[in-house]
This record gives structure tokens, sequence and C-alpha cells, in this order.
């Protein structure tokens, strides 16, 4: 089981290493000047400004030397955009305000998910299923943009203990947790259904019921952890992806994570920037498939071989 | 009682308690002294010397204080502000400025006429990558020193007589110099903290980081929170601080002008940096009370390549200008209640250029044919950003020039990047763009037509018209001096380099509460004066 781990750390940091540096040559070969703006400027104060980022060496030379710096230093480099502002720095002010919704998001995801999913398996094809189903569509089909103002409108509006946006408050982080989660929760219950559904059809179910054991104990005891496994590989991916914030949710309720950084600074074409965002997401994507390997190996012992 | 009794009191306990009358974030704010504003987005820098945007002004207004500082309610007149008075010799060309005795660093260190010279030097060294040092080509050398040619400061017309007195001298008349050093490119930096932090001309240092930024206006920095919020508060240090009635001002940087709105509407913010265009109809409507729409100085307009064949003509440019029904296109677009441009220069105070435009698709047709185009016509492209109101802008032009002169044009959308590559390198026939004066005067405008201005971006020089802006240059009397530029003006709008389509004003909510806050032309609003009742 270690050396499965280890094997998958390995491959983690392959993975991350081509990302960053395939990145950093994309970003390079975009149009556009990071330092251009709507005034001209003369071409001399343009090279200065890239040599003061070190751009003025070959982009090979400064792949090099971000690695170098990254591995030796720990230096991320700073954002062009935001004039010289340490990229670990807009990174350590922004993750943890991502981080503190993306749990919120997953709890209320898992949260509504979850039963959901169990409930449409247990009363297949009756009404409880179709209803969370239609919820579940609705999660899938409704965009944040469409979902994030509806609850502005309609529950942040009426009851003044909630902001329409902003984050000012510790209460303003449940609309757009439910917002982003909204959509968790539709992917879980349509997976939790499947896989709840699978088992459910299983002889040894058949035989507890035959046995008179109740439905509960049935669905907790011995339907559940083998019926998790989909919903467990989706949920890595998608714990990565809303850890690192979502540029709609965060513009719609004026959050300040790092979603809208991942737009913006392609859009300005900040270098530094979107390499120390994809970094920081590839390591992120690689912990949690990790998590979710091992995981996997606890429900299924057959993994662990 | 069974569990699911239990999630009803508590569902209903916590709805009721959600819906008991809270008082708003403003009106707490308001009995605390503090302006909550939104401001758009989040400043690239605090540095004067590094930015350029109104985003930065807006902040560097209440942190800075530049020689002279804005009139709450007239943008004409220029209060003193890090200087208590000021004289010109009789043509204006040497401006001497006294320097506030109290004026104070918010650490306590005194702010002297050497901050001053230390902050052009900086703004206009070689070695410095600031992208808004011609706003100090007035001085006499400034632009030689800034590029290179004259490589002794001391040179520069800029001078500390002493702690307390700033000799400027400039290198033609500029009788609206006052009005000039309003503007953030003209602010002090202290010096001391500069070179705490680095060198002179080292630009992406520390010093303006929270903690260690030190400001002289009448407000400091508190908090800066990336994407959040920057808070400042009252300076204690600040020569008047008597007069600065907030505590302290909250600038949130919220990118999306409907959650702005709703934000506003819902009490957490006491002034919007705008509105969504589709909004202000019923904003009109609903709420009249709070709708500010004010002239704003800026110029919206379509630059036409005069290096490529067909738009090189200027029967042609002028056909596509006469083409163009603006009012249409205000009314059914922006909604906002611009008003159509008659000339590059927008309408101002003594400086009232006669309209040159109108919507007459005959007289195009005419224009086009005395031109020899007849038939079939090139194809043009059209470019234009990735903005939802600029693509419905441009595809309305395209609508109406196919209609009236039967012309294809193909509309380019890039992202702003490639926008800005594709504009600087002249990859177009014709362009939306615009401009916002920095400062109050015609030559905001006018000068980006010089053949050498790096804002030209259309390809178009004219000898005759440099000439007017040189001999106007040269004029002392303010009055004879517009005219002259009027004439330049109207030359200018006759060649169309650019065609004018309207002149900007700002839309946005203000609440009630806020007092002193005035229409501004340059919109760039004294917080020194603002008071919340």
């Amino acid at each position: 089981m270690y050396k499965a781990i280890l094997s998958r750390i390995l491959q983690t940091l392959i993975v991350v290493f081509t990302l960053v540096s395939v990145c950093f040559l994309i970003v390079h070969a975009l149009p556009g000047n990071p330092f251009t703006g709507e005034r001209a400027m003369d071409d001399v104060v343009i090279q200065r400004m890239e040599a003061s980022f070190g751009l003025d060496k070959p982009v090979l030379v400064q792949l090099g030397l971000y690695w170098k710096n990254l591995l030796l230093h720990g230096d991320m480099g700073a954002s062009m955009n935001f004039k010289g502002v340490p990229v670990s720095s807009i990174l350590g002010q922004s993750f943890p305000v991502s981080f503190q919704l993306g749990i919120v998001a997953m709890l209320m995801g898992c949260g509504i998910g979850m039963p959901l999913g169990i409930v449409a398996a247990l009363y297949r094809n009756k009404w409880p299923d179709y209803l969370s189903m239609v919820v579940a569509m609705m999660g899938i089909c409704l965009p944040s943009f469409v979902v994030g103002p509806l609850l502005q409108l309609y529950v942040a509006k009426p009851m003044p203990m909630l902001n329409i946006a902003g984050w000012m408050q510790a209460q303003d982080v449940l609309l757009p947790a439910l917002t982003l989660g909204f959509g968790v929760a539709a992917y879980v219950a349509r997976l939790m259904r499947g896989g709840m559904l699978e088992v459910l059809n299983q002889d040894y179910i058949r035989t507890a019921r035959a046995k008179g054991v109740k439905t509960l104990d049935i669905l907790l005891k011995h339907a559940l952890r083998p019926a998790i496994t989909p919903t467990v590989t989706f949920l890595g991916p998608a714990f990565a992806a809303v850890m690192t914030g979502s540029f709609v949710v965060e513009t719609i309720f004026g959050v300040p994570g790092m979603g809208q950084h991942f737009v913006d600074a392609v859009t300005a074409k900040d270098l530094f920037l979107i390499v120390g965002l994809v970094l920081f997401y590839g390591i992120l994507m690689g912990l949690a498939n990790l998590a979710v390997d091992i995981i996997l190996m606890f429900l299924n012992p057959r993994l662990r071989a | 009682m069974k569990y699911w009794q239990y999630l009803i009191v508590l569902v209903s306990s916590v709805g009721m308690l959600g819906c008991f009358n809270q008082e708003t974030a403003a009106e707490k704010a308001t009995r605390e002294g503090v302006l909550l504003l939104g401001n758009g987005n989040e400043p690239k820098a605090l540095d004067p010397h590094l930015v350029s945007g109104v985003i930065e002004s807006n902040l560097l207004r209440s942190l800075f204080e530049g020689l002279c500082i804005e009139h709450p309610s007239d943008d004409s007149q220029s209060l003193p502000g890090a200087a208590q008075s000021w004289t010109a010799n009789e043509d204006f060309t040497q401006w001497t400025f006294s320097l506030q005795p109290d004026g104070r660093w918010s650490d306590g260190t005194p702010v002297t006429a050497h901050d001053f010279t230390f902050a052009y030097e900086r703004m206009l060294h070689p070695d410095f990558p600031s992208g808004y040092a011609d706003m100090l080509y007035a001085i006499k050398n400034a632009e030689e020193f800034h590029k290179g040619k004259c490589k002794d400061f001391g040179d520069v017309g800029v001078q500390a007589l002493d702690d307390a007195t700033l000799l400027v001298t400039l290198k033609a008349p500029v009788p609206y110099l006052p009005s000039l050093t309003k503007h953030f490119t003209w602010l002090p930096v202290p010096k001391h903290k500069v070179l705490e932090y680095g060198t002179q001309t080292e630009p992406y240092t520390a010093w303006t980081h929270e903690g260690n930024l030190v400001s002289n206006g009448p407000f400091q920095l508190k908090k800066w929170r990336q994407n959040h919020l920057i808070e400042v508060e009252k300076s204690a240090t600040y020569w008047d601080r008597e007069a600065v009635k907030l505590n302290g001002i909250r600038y949130y940087p919220i990118k999306n002008v409907n959650t702005e709105t709703r934000m506003f509407l819902n009490g957490q913010l006491h002034v919007t940096y705008g509105l969504p265009p589709d909004f202000i109809p019923l904003a009109l409507s609903d709420h009249p009370e709070l709708i500010q729409q004010e002239l704003y100085i800026g110029t919206r307009f379509v630059r036409a390549n005069c290096q490529r064949p067909f738009t090189s003509n200027v029967k042609v440019r002028q056909a596509l200008s006469l083409c163009i029904d603006r009012q249409s296109l205000i009314d059914n677009i922006l909604q906002g209640g611009q008003q159509a441009a008659g000339s590059v220069t927008p309408p101002f105070g003594a400086y009232q250029p006669e309209g040159k435009t109108s919507f007459d698709p005959q007289r195009a047709r005419e224009l086009l044919a005395e031109a020899g185009y007849e038939g079939e016509l090139p194809e043009l492209e059209f470019l234009t950003t990735d903005s939802d109101v600029n693509r419905r802008m441009a595809e309305a032009m395209q609508g109406l020039w196919r209609e009236h002169l039967g012309l294809r044009v193909r509309i380019i959308q890039r992202e702003w990047k490639s926008y800005l590559k594709m504009r600087n390198e002249l990859d177009f026939d014709l362009m939306d763009g615009a401009w916002i004066g920095d400062y109050l005067d015609p030559t905001t405008f006018l000068d980006l037509w010089k053949e050498s201005n790096g804002n030209n971006n259309t390809g178009w020089g004219d000898a005759r018209y440099e000439a007017l802006l040189a001999e106007a240059e040269l004029i002392e009397d303010p009055a004879q001096r517009y005219q002259k530029l009027l004439v330049a003006e109207s030359y200018v709008m006759e060649q169309t380099p650019a065609i004018p389509v309207y002149h900007y004003n700002t839309n946005y909510f203000l609440s009630p509460s806020v007092q002193n806050w005035h229409p501004l032309l340059l919109n760039t609003h004294p917080y020194k004066f603002v008071e919340l009742k």
C-alpha cells in the first residue's frame, strides 16, 4: 500500500513539473504584453519593466530561473499586474478564503446530495426519486450566475442578517457556499443514486432484507460503503476545484478568493501569477486524487494489493 | 419531541432571527463616520509613480496631497493642498509654491520641498519604469531628462529653494499649472520611506505595503486586503485635520456592477462605482433620489487607420462619421444620458467647441462618391474589446454603415491585451477607443492627435495642426489661447482621424446621507470635505 502511495506521489510531482513548465511556455506564447495599458508607453519603459521581472532573458533561461528560485528559495516570483506583489502573498491572502468557502460548499454539497441520492435509490421510480432527480438536474443545469443572483434577491434581501455580497461577517460564507454546493450536490445525488441502486440489487442485500434486517440498517451498515465509491472518486477533483475558488461565484458575491485571480491573471498576462496558480492547483489536485486513492483503498480492501 | 419537530423549531427560529429589522452596514458606517465606497476593481499599486488608472487615483486622493487640491464643487478652482500659497511670474513660466508650515507625513516627519523634487526626479528618472512621466513634461528639461538627453537633474526646472519653498520652471507658459498639480503624477512621495525600502529608482519595493506606507493626505492606510477592501483612517498628523469630517473610508473592489448595485440597495454601500447600463432606466424611474448622472470629461470615438488606403481618405472618414446616428446609439444601447459628441474635446467651462458632427447619410454617400468610391467597396475590420456594451455598439455601427453606405464591416473582438497589441501595431481599419481627460484643459485631448503622441494610434499627422497647437502653447492670455485651441479642434474634426461618438458621463448611486459630494467633470471628489449625516 505504501509503495502505491509513494508511486502516486512521484507521478504527481512529474505531472506538476510538466504542467507548470508547459504553462510557463504557453503564457509566453500568448499575444500582448503584460505591461501595456490604455496609455501608450515608450518601448524603453516597457523594456525596463520587463527587465525588472527578468523577462529580458531567453524563455528557457527564465523557466530555469523560475524553477531554481522556487526550489531553492521558495520564491514564486512577483505579480506584474499588481506591481511587484509577491505571488505567495496573493495566494496567502486568497487561498484561506477559498478554502473556507470550499469546505462549507463541500459540506453543503455532500449534506444535500447524499441523502437525495439515497432517497432516490430507495424509492426508485416513485415520486421521491423523481423529486430528487429534478433537484439534481436543476443543480446541473442552472449555472451559478443564475443561482447566485436568485439567492441574493430571494434569500439575502429579505433577511437583514445576510449580506447581498461581500466578505464582512461570518455568515457571508453561506450564500456563495450554497451556490457552489448546489452544483456539487447535484452530481453527488446522481452518483449516489447510481451507486446505491447497483448495490441494492446485489444478492447479499436481498438476503439481508429476507432475514428481516431494518431498511436503515441495510443502508448504513451494508449498502453505503460499497455504494459511495463513485461519489468519493468524484469528490477528489471536485474538492480541489472548489478549494481553488470559482470566478463566477466570487465575482457575484464579492468573495476575495483565488478564483478571480485565474481569470484576471490570464487577461493581464500576469506570467508568475498564472504559473503560481497552476502550480498550486496542480499540487492540490494531485493531493486530492491521492486522498481519494487512499480512501478507496480503505473502502475496498482489494485495491490495497 | 421528535427530530423533525426540533428541526422545524430550529429553522423557524433562524428565519425569524433573520427577519428582525437590523441596522444596515451603511447606517452603522454613517454613525461611525466611515464612507463605504465601491471602487470597481483592485488597484494595481499605491505608488503614485507606478499607476495610471482611475481606481488607483481614487485611493491616492485620500492618502496623498499634491501642491493644490480639488475644490469640492468646482473643477476649475484649485485649493491649497501641500502648498499654502503660490505665485507665478508674468508669463506663467515660473511658479513658486510655499509649503504648509504644518505639513507632516503620517509618521510625523515634516513634508518638505525636497520630497517633491525627490518624487519628480524618481518619476522622470530614465531607470524608473513610470508609464505616466509625460504628465511632468511641462517642466523645463523634464522630457530631456526622462529620455536621457539631459543627464543632470539639476538642469530640470524643479528646485527646492529651502525646505518650505519649491520653484517650478516650465518650458512654456502654463496658466493652468495649479490644476495640473492636482493630478496624482504630481504628488510627493516620502523620501525617507522610499529609501528605507530600496533605492530611488527601484520600482517594486515594499514602501507602499500595509504597515509601511506613510502619506501626507487627510487619510492614512489602515488595512489592505487584496480583492476584499482597502481601509483608510483619518490622519492624526494632517495639517488641516480639523476640516476632515470623515473618520475613514472603506474602498470595496467590486468588479461586478450588478453585485455592486444590489449591495447598495441592500444598504451595504454609500456610493457605487457605476451602474449596469440596462439598469439605468429602472433606476431613473424607481430611485430618482439615489441615481447621479453627471458629465465626465471623456470621449468615446472610432479611430480610423490613416495608413490604410481606404481610411486614409479624409472624405471616407467624414462619410463614416456622417452615418453614425449618435443619439440613437445613446438612447438604445448606452441608456445613460450621455451626450452625442460633436468634438473630440468635451465642452466645459469657457471652452465650448462647435458641434461638427451630424447624422446625414445622403451627404455621406455623396462624399464617398467624391472620394471615388462607388459600387464595390472594400471590407473593413473594426477592432473592439470583448466587453458586451462595446460589442453592441460595434454591431450597431456595422449596421448603420451597411445600411447607408453598403459597406461591409467585420467586427474583430479581442481580449484586452490582444486589443492593445493590435491597436499599437495599427492592425485595424477602424477601432473603438476612448480618452479621459487628466486635467481640465483642452490639450489633454488635443495633444493626442500630434503625430509623435504615443496615444494617437491612427497613423495621422498634420503639420498645420501641430503648428496651431504650438502657437497656442505660447499664448499667455487664457481666452486667446482657447480661441486658438478651438481652431485646432475644428481642424482635427474636419480631418477626422478619429470619429467622436459620445462624451462620457458617470452613472452611479449616491446615498442621501453623503453630504458635500457634488458633480465634478473630472469625477475627482475630494474626500476631505465629504461628510456623513
